[in-house]
């Protein structure tokens, strides 16, 4: 890209619709709360194996997740937005990860990178619990063995579409309650 | 005469001829397998066997490096094996004990007392293989979730189990 399509980029294009006028810009507070909720997620890594790793080079200056406003981690579900579920998950480890997505508070998301904790992955064996799916919902998969940084920042992306236009109070949402309910989360 | 870790021949005479003057008829056979002493003792013996390697002051194998069980389903009667690795660190010396016991009769005395390093890897044996050590304080699973009910390493399960049904088939072209 040149300096000079550079400059043409219109830094409003993101910008909600709205009416603006001098020193004013007026729009819906859905669309500003998602916004600002959508480029300042905190996530939480649940990183157990390699794609953990694939997620440190992501969070890294080559990749920089922070570009996207994602670079405050956050290690309490408490604080945390977003669960990225990275790696294998055995079926002991089930309910810690359970307990921690039930821990986080509303609005939140869960990201699951990579096949082992989209679907099992080449574990096909007792120990391993064959996607996280199958005990808490999921927003975006990112598939992979593992996914390369740049897929990971894909979906991150996925995931920011998803929240600048979820409701500001999705969980009052009778889809919603019926999704939770459905894993049996209250 | 000082035992030396390059001599595995002179080591595998010392210990069998301890082991014989001391059990008799509980010590069973030996073997150079390969570079390393293996010894098979009786299976009630065991905790005497390594208590005994422990206390003798020339052999004094005082580390536990590794046990495992084996699972011999066509060995009639002795089905299971149980090795126990042992390490006598000062001189750099390393033997193996083995002990035999059948699929309907799987008890083993635990050598807690002996090594405390003896506690998980006997919960580990039982997780896996549903082997039960008399006088273990604690015997309960270790790697697999509490609500399992089998002992998945055991040579008794299908590789591709039909009637599994926590995988998703259809992801999987099957």
């Amino acid at each position: 890209m040149s300096t000079k399509e550079k400059s043409k980029i219109d830094l409003k294009a993101d910008a909600p619709p709205g009416i603006e006028g001098p020193g004013f810009f007026a729009t819906r507070i859905d669309k500003v709360v998602g916004m600002a909720r959508a480029n300042s997620l905190w996530p939480l890594p649940f990183a157990t194996s390699c794609c953990g790793i694939e997620f440190m080079a992501t969070m890294a200056s080559t990749y920089d997740l922070g570009r996207f406003g994602a670079e405050r981690l956050s290690f309490s579900p408490r604080q945390a937005d977003l669960l990225m579920v990275m790696g294998t998950i055995s079926k002991k480890m089930a309910p810690v990860l359970r307990q921690v997505y039930e821990q986080m508070a509303e609005p939140k998301w869960v990201l699951s990178m990579g096949a082992c904790a989209s679907s099992g992955g080449i574990f096909d064996t007792y120990s391993v619990l064959q996607g996280i799916d199958r005990i808490i919902p999921v927003d975006v998969y990112i598939p992979g063995c593992p996914p390369r940084p740049e897929q990971v920042l894909d979906g991150i992306l996925q995931i920011q579409k998803l929240v600048e236009s979820e409701s500001t109070r999705r969980r009052d949402s009778p889809e919603y309650k019926a999704l939770l309910n459905k894993y049996g989360i209250e | 005469m000082e035992l030396n870790s390059m001599d595995k021949q002179a080591l595998l005479t010392a210990v069998e001829s301890k082991l014989k003057a001391q059990f008799g008829e509980g010590f069973i056979s030996s073997k150079l397998n390969v570079d390393f002493p293996e010894f098979t003792v009786k299976r009630d013996l065991i905790c005497e066997v390594v208590k005994f390697l422990y206390d003798d002051e020339e052999l004094a194998f005082q580390y536990l490096t590794t046990m495992a069980t084996i699972h011999y389903p066509d060995n009639q009667g002795h089905e299971f094996a149980l090795m126990y690795q042992l390490h006598n660190l000062p001189n750099n010396l390393r033997i193996r004990i083995k002990i035999f016991f059948s699929n309907s009769d799987v008890n083993v005395p635990s050598i807690t007392s002996v090594f405390s390093a003896a506690n998980w890897m006997e919960r580990q044996e039982f997780d896996f293989f549903g082997i039960i050590f008399r006088g273990h304080p604690n015997l309960k699973r270790i790697l697999n979730m509490d609500e399992m009910n089998y002992h998945p390493m055991r040579k008794e399960y299908a590789l591709e189990d039909g009637t599994r049904e926590d995988k998703d088939d259809q992801m999987f072209g099957r």
